[in-house]
């Protein structure tokens, strides 16, 4: 097991690499010149090649590469060319209220979804099965963002329950955090919902419908401990799977909740950065997205051996 | 079990606190203001964003500013005279400045910092042209010494828009000029906060308590600044529906810029104010390649004269007509320079079929016109849909290109041909003060390939220009103001769309806002 993980923390440099060079590369044909963003519209163009040598954006691409590369092996993820802020600071202001977002959806998500998979499985065929059903497809039909405004619709503008938009941090107390972070968690979480609830659903019917449940049912086993103890856990396998998955989509799927809620997170900060052609923090993003996605994936992997000890690495 | 004493103590002594505290916090004047854009830099001698100048406003002063009547006005300088010969002037700052450091204001400062934005403004450049030396005389006293008599010293240092000549301490102000400065030390009514800087999301300011506000009262970015909240704070919502929803449950005090289609909807809220608190609005512009075919030609340029309806783009780009009009002349109208003076070109009755015989006239073959788009910049959007129109009903073979602003902007200074990535046509708008002068119109320089983009080549435009910086008084400028335009409308440098407004939007609990070009944040007050 401990050498199955080196193995794999080990290939993630590989990976890393790959997608380093890759980003990199992709930005430097990419069309946009921060300079010009940064000279405005009077500009001439000797004032934008000015401020190009001296962003050091007039370099050779193997210099340019070279030189970022060096900086990143010594953990510095460079300056962002626009507000001249450590990239490791914004990304550092940024990170939390991201991840709030994300852990608080996947919270709502799974104490919410699993459940309602597990019901609709146990009464399947009958109208619950269907009401979970329908949520499930409307789940995945209403886009985010007009989830997003209704809610804010109805509990902030005519209920005056909720705050419309912003960020608190925990730091700041439980309380004002849960009530900034209830609307977006409910929006961007709903089509995660629908998506493990129908998983949850699919793979419970699966296992239900397996001889040991008929065995457990036929020993007298009350419904609770057979739908439980014996047909969750193993149907656990593909939903962890999905909601494995569901963390990486969440995380690239924030920008949405982030830009109508104005939640200062990673996404804002990465389609902010896109639009200027900020390079160092697209740069520096993506590589933490990947990061993020390869150790998600391995731990995913791992829970594998504690739900079915079948699984051994 | 009773709890022992000193626990009950030490909760009696922190409820104590926290209801001495709560009024404290309570008293703190907060103004939240939705700002037109994200802070992103905090440099307004580096960029001439329009965002980063208003930031420039609230952190740094002037030594002179434009007041409502256009007149160059006094502000850090307490005095000042010209020699006979016009070509020394001597200045003397005010008592009392300092800057956010504690630092007092010096000769040395300002001195410093006008040489550094003498090397990136437009005017500050032609400033610099003109000058022989700065020197400080003593600690509150400079002099400059110009090379010849110069009309426009004033007019430069009290320029209002980008980039605004703000003085900053002489260890920040030797920063190189296409380098941004480290931090936001000014003298200005408001000191940045920086720790609580989150760029995407909150500028905070606070009001910086040693500053000698003017006497006369506020107008434009003259007279007293006096500042009547304890703190600001920029909070940027990027997603419009959210902002309006922010506003209208008074989680923010202040919307900078009103989009059209949420006029209907914050009307309906008593507790909201809409207005138009800019007086002079911005103006839009249609900018031709005059490098390339076929718009290096000026029959194809001036037959699109005919064919402009600046109504149409005037309700395209405000939505209502009354945030948006006709403007019919190369310098901003309702100010002292704008004149009508061969205007019935674009303002007169629309002319297709005269503007169809000057296209065959220009000889035009089909080539293909690439009409460059930012869909992310709703104006200039709005301008390409409807030119892009105009140019199929005209018939000519025209291709609208699609991309984001940062796309257009970098592509605009490509002078290939369209097959190689050039472009014929791209849009764009500049505030009213920065199209008021012939000093300041960047798109009117006829200067060929150090020209703005588009890069038109006039000799006559380039020496009334020098003319009008020769000109000795008001008269004379403007009778040369509307040569240049005479001009202009033959030539074509670009065609003005339209002059609008984008109103905003404040809580009742507010007043004090002041009608300027700029939102400025002093003299306004909360309730």
């Amino acid at each position: 097991m401990f050498a199955y993980l080196v193995k794999r923390l080990l290939a993630t440099i590989p990976v890393m690499g790959v997608v380093a060079l890759f980003v990199f590369s992709l930005l430097y044909i990419s069309p946009g010149d921060p300079a010009a963003v940064i000279a405005g519209d009077i500009a001439t163009d000797e004032d934008i090649a000015r401020i190009r040598a001296k962003l050091g954006l007039d370099q050779p691409y193997l210099v340019r590469f070279g030189t970022w590369l060096w900086a990143l092996a010594h953990g510095d993820f460079g300056v962002s060319i626009f507000t001249n802020l450590p990239v490791s600071q914004l990304i550092g202001q940024r990170l939390e209220p991201t991840v709030a977002l994300t852990l608080c959806t996947l919270i709502v998500t799974v104490l919410t979804a699993v459940p309602i998979g597990v019901i609709a499985a146990w009464r399947v065929g009958t109208w619950v099965d269907r009401v979970v059903m329908g949520f499930s497809v409307l789940g995945f039909s209403v886009p985010v963002f007009v989830f997003a405004y209704l809610l804010m619709f109805v509990f902030s503008i005519e209920l005056e329950w909720l705050p419309v938009q912003g960020y608190v941090s925990i730091t700041e107390g439980f309380w004002p955090f849960l009530r900034h972070m209830i609307l977006p968690s409910v929006a961007l979480g709903t089509v995660y919902m629908a998506l493990i609830a129908r998983i949850t659903r699919a793979s419970m019917l699966e296992v239900l419908s397996q001889d040991y449940i008929r065995t457990a049912q036929a020993k007298g086993l009350a419904s609770r401990d057979v739908l439980m103890r014996h047909a969750l856990k193993n149907a656990a396998v593909p939903i962890v799977t999905v909601i494995g998955i569901g963390i990486a989509l969440l995380i690239s799927g924030v920008v949405v909740t982030e830009t109508v809620f104005a939640i200062p997170g990673i996404g804002r900060l990465t389609v902010d950065a896109i639009l200027r052609r900020d390079y160092p923090i697209i740069q520096a993003v993506t590589l933490l997205f990947s990061a993020v996605y390869v150790l998600i994936n391995l731990a995913v992997d791992l829970s594998y051996t504690l739900l079915d000890p079948r699984i051994r690495y | 079990m009773s709890k022992p004493i000193p626990t009950r103590i030490h909760a009696l002594a922190l409820a104590a606190c926290l209801l001495a505290a709560a009024p404290a916090v309570a008293q703190q004047k907060v103004l939240r203001f939705i700002p037109e854009a994200d802070l992103r830099s905090i440099d307004p001698i580096w960029t001439t964003a329009y965002i980063t100048r208003n930031h420039g406003y609230m952190v740094y002063d002037t030594l002179f500013a434009t007041d409502a009547k256009f007149q160059i006005q006094p502000q850090m300088v307490d005095k000042w005279d010209v020699s006979a010969d016009k070509l020394i002037y001597t200045f003397t700052l005010r008592d009392g400045l300092k800057f956010h450091d504690g630092q007092p204001v010096r000769s040395a400062d300002v001195i410093a910092s006008i040489e550094r934005w003498a090397k990136r403004d437009v005017l500050g450049q032609k400033l610099g042209e003109m000058t022989d030396a700065w020197s400080a005389v003593s600690d509150k006293t400079f002099r400059l010494k110009l090379k010849k008599p110069f009309a426009y010293v004033l007019e430069a240092l009290g320029k209002p828009s980008s980039n605004v000549p703000f003085i900053m301490p002489e260890r920040i102000a030797k920063t190189d000029a296409f380098q941004q400065i480290p931090e936001p030390i000014g003298s200005g009514p408001f000191r940045m906060v920086k720790e609580e800087w989150v760029p995407g999301n909150k500028v905070v300011y606070a009001k910086f308590t040693d500053y000698v506000p003017r006497k006369e009262p506020p107008s434009w970015a003259a007279g007293g600044k006096v500042v009547k909240v304890d703190r600001v704070e920029w909070r940027y919502i990027p997603d419009s529906a959210t902002a309006a929803a922010a506003i209208n449950s008074g989680e923010v005090d202040w919307w900078q810029q009103l989009p059209p289609d949420l006029i209907p909807l914050l009307a309906k809220n008593k507790d909201i104010k809409i207005e138009n608190t800019d007086p002079l609005g911005s103006m839009g512009m249609i900018r031709f390649n005059h490098l390339q075919p076929p718009f290096n030609n000026p029959k194809l340029r001036q037959a699109l004269l005919h064919v402009v309806a600046q109504q149409d783009y005037a309700i395209g780009i405000a939505g209502d007509p009354k945030n948006g009009k006709p403007c019919a002349s190369y310098f901003t109208c309702g100010t002292p320079l704008a004149n009508d003076a061969g205007s019935a070109v674009l303002s007169g009755k629309r002319d297709v079929e005269r503007a169809k015989q000057l296209v065959k006239e220009s000889g035009y073959k089909g080539e293909k016109i690439v009409v460059m788009d930012a869909t992310d910049q709703p104006i200039v959007h709005a301008q390409a849909l409807i030119t892009t129109e105009m140019l199929r009903k005209l018939g000519l073979n025209v291709e609208l290109q699609a991309g984001d602003w940062g796309t257009l902007i970098t592509r605009r200074s490509s002078k290939e041909p369209v097959e190689k990535g050039g472009w014929s046509i791209f849009h764009t708008w500049w505030v009213g003060p920065d199209q008021a002068t012939p000093a300041l119109n960047a798109a009117l320089r006829g200067s060929g390939d150090k020209a703005w983009f588009g890069w038109p080549t006039d000799t006559r435009l380039e020496e009334l220009r020098d003319q009008w910086f020769a000109a000795p008084d008001q008269a004379a400028q403007k009778k040369i103001a509307e040569q240049i335009q005479q001009r202009a409308w033959e030539v074509v440098p670009y065609i003005p769309t339209a002059q609008f407004i984008i109103p905003t939007a404040y809580r009742t609990n507010l007043s004090g806002i002041l009608v300027s070009p700029v939102n400025f944040m002093w003299n306004v007050e909360k309730k």
